[in-house]
């Protein structure tokens, strides 16, 4: 990011009060910690999420690696053994769902990476330049907003060879709109302010006016938006798995559901194969939206709960 | 009038560009569809002819030399015509049947939950904002924010295990009896709403906590605005300031909303469709999609596209005749 072209005097900037490295690192982290310990909320939402994320980083180290082994224990209900039973083929249900974790989670964060890109550059562009080419990005920005995602993503899915690479693709390609729109938003309401104008009176490159002046001054509202889109993008990465549009081997919770009701475990009664997929997809959704909520109510202290404060009026008339 | 215009050029707009992207999307795909077509056929048994290969090809309009631009336009007659080709399963029927089978029951189940859902989320998200922080709104609001990160899909196969197969209330498969002639009899109209209650049940659930969490926020936000407070200062009832003064305002986000909210109710429904073998479009879609059948695919893509973006302008249309500024385009 800080590349400076050497064609032109160069500014050299003088940093008051240089920090260490490790001092830096602190301040982030304090920094981070006041962000997830402010609301109720977000600090809720984020130890949900912060476990999913450490069971799909270390979870695979503890599973045997042969979850999706074929055994000849079938059917099997939960035991001590086999903590959430077996599938209809003898995998352990309990080892699938700890690998299935690392599929989702970390597709979900590629495809949400994906996306943030792809909302920031159509975004940031057609709000800097206005004109027809926003004109245009806006256009197609509403279009994506609003034909509907799955069936979009099942018509381009049929056409791409199946695998979880094409599908964080399929779900990035359709899942973008909205964000580019709210940076678009912003980055109209900054163009014409003081310190882009000065950078481009310094004869800055356009590139780095918008990516590097503008950009910064949006990371909160890219941050937020990247919780939003990461719970779409699991949904929707589950539901092109549980639709058999992505790698079928690959454990995954969308996949395990796709099994369970290929093989009807439905009729079978086995609650234990298809409930923990879904039931995960779920929490990780519940408690990435919980982040989100909480980070509405830190921004508009009206969504605040308070404490109760009696207001005579409103007590006598609804006696 | 104005505003009339410019959403009406918008939606056209909209409708060249699905229409558009529904022509490239097969040609710009990496994989060709003829094969993956003819890939498909041999899994299930069926070995194709070198003739039936190239016809294939025609019927996609794949297999002409054409140049691009010809094509689009011969594309774009077709349509116009209503000519979407034949469908390569469904006994070779032409899709525009096979999809008019659908689109009554998609439209049908859709148009109920839609409405169902929105009033019951409204009249939630009301209910909640008023009690903000007694228990009610403590037990609601979380239930329902959980609620809203459930997968549809999975949430209908929970009904179907719940409610169709431990406790055998309802069916779990199909729109109506198929042991029954279709009719406007009594018998085939109560296996319908029979067979219609549990899809529906899962849309309006699974569709109720969006509507509800936006109509609380906002609701929230306005009962805190002076005129309310005005309201109540006259002293007028509860009721009256709650719903002729706040909610009025309140629902405006809601409506405004419609347009992304509707995308996810259709994907829901698509997937509801998919998981209950319900015969609408998008358990045909679903079906073609598994089959490769192409004219099938591109069709049903469209109609659900042309559905969403009609709904939209219903909705855009009732936004502006409910809030003058959007006329005026101050905001718009």
């Amino acid at each position: 990011m800080a590349e400076y072209s050497s064609s032109r005097p160069q500014v050299v900037p003088v940093n008051l009060g240089v920090k260490s490295f490790g001092e830096r690192f602190l301040d982030i982290g304090k920094a981070l910690w006041r962000a997830l310990t402010v609301n109720g909320k977000v600090a809720s939402g984020a130890v949900i999420v912060g476990i999913f994320l450490l069971v799909a980083i270390l979870g695979p180290i503890f599973v045997p690696a042969n979850a999706n082994v074929i055994s000849h224990s079938g059917n099997l209900p939960p035991s001590s053994a086999h903590w959430f039973g077996t599938t209809s083929l003898g995998q352990d249900i309990f080892g699938q769902l700890i690998l299935g974790t690392q599929t989702s989670v970390l597709w979900g964060f590629f495809s949400g990476i994906l996306v943030t890109v792809i909302s920031i550059v159509i975004g940031l562009v057609g709000g800097y330049f206005g004109g027809v080419i926003d004109e245009i990005l806006s256009f197609i920005t509403n279009v994506f907003l609003v034909l509907p995602g799955i069936p979009l993503m099942l018509v381009i899915a049929s056409y791409v060879p199946p695998g979880s690479f094409t599908i964080a693709l399929v779900v990035a390609g359709t899942s973008w709109a909205f964000g580019a729109r709210m940076l678009r938003a912003q980055t109209l309401s900054m163009r014409s302010r003081e310190f882009v104008t000065a950078a481009r009176s310094n004869g800055e490159s356009t590139a780095r006016i918008i990516f590097a002046e503008i950009f910064p001054n949006q990371m909160s509202l890219v941050a937020a938006n990247f919780v939003s889109t990461m719970i779409q993008v699991v949904l929707a990465f589950a539901t092109l798995q549980f639709l058999n549009l992505g790698d079928s081997l690959q454990p995954s919770w969308g996949g395990m559901l796709y099994w369970a009701n290929s093989q009807n475990a439905l009729l079978a009664g086995q609650w234990w194969w298809f409930v923990p997929p879904g039931a995960c997809v779920a929490i990780l959704g519940a408690g990435l939206s919980l982040i989100n909520f909480g980070i509405d109510e830190v921004a508009d202290p009206r969504l605040r709960s308070e404490p109760k404060i009696k207001v005579p009026k409103i007590k006598k008339a609804v006696a | 009038m104005r505003h009339l215009l410019r959403r009406i050029l918008f939606y056209l707009a909209a409708v060249w560009a699905s229409v558009t992207m529904n022509f490239f999307i097969p040609r710009l795909a990496p994989g060709d569809p003829i094969l993956l077509m003819v890939a498909n056929m041999q899994k299930s048994g069926i070995r194709p002819s070198p003739d039936t290969i190239r016809t294939l090809g025609a019927s996609l309009g794949l297999d002409t030399t054409d140049p691009l631009w010809l094509q689009y336009f011969k594309y774009l007659n077709d349509l116009l015509h209503g000519n979407f080709g034949t469908s390569f399963t469904n006994a070779g029927q032409p899709v525009a049947e096979v999809l008019g089978q659908g689109i009554w029951w998609t439209l049908g189940l859709g148009t109920l939950a839609v409405i169902i859902g929105f009033v019951l989320g409204c009249v939630i998200g009301i209910l909640t904002a008023w009690k903000r922080g007694t228990a009610l709104d403590s037990i609601l609001s979380p239930a329902l924010t959980f609620l809203y990160a459930i997968p549809p899909f999975w949430l209908a196969l929970i009904v179907v295990y719940i409610l169709g197969f431990v406790l055998g209330w309802f069916p779990f498969a199909d729109g109506y009896d198929t042991t029954m002639d279709i009719g406007f009899s009594w018998d085939f109209i109560s296996s319908v709403i029979y067979h219609g209650f549990l899809p529906a049940l899962t849309l309006v659930v699974s569709s109720l906590a969006g509507w509800m969490l936006v109509m609380r926020n906002s609701m929230v936000g306005v009962l805190s605005d002076d005129y309310v407070m005005m309201a109540r200062a006259k002293g007028l009832k509860q009721g009256h300031v709650l719903l002729m003064y706040a909610a009025r305002n309140a629902i405006l986000p809601n409506i405004a909303n419609f347009a992304l909210a509707l995308g996810f109710v259709v994907s829901g429904q698509v997937l509801t469709e998919i998981v209950f073998s319900y015969p609408g479009i998008g358990d045909t879609l679903f079906i073609a999609v598994g089959q490769r059948d192409y004219p099938l695919i591109q069709a049903a893509f469209l109609l659900i596209a042309l559905g969403v973006l009609g709904a939209n302008f219903l909705a855009d249309m009732l936004y502006a005749s409910l809030d003058p500024r959007v006329r005026i385009g101050r905001s718009a």
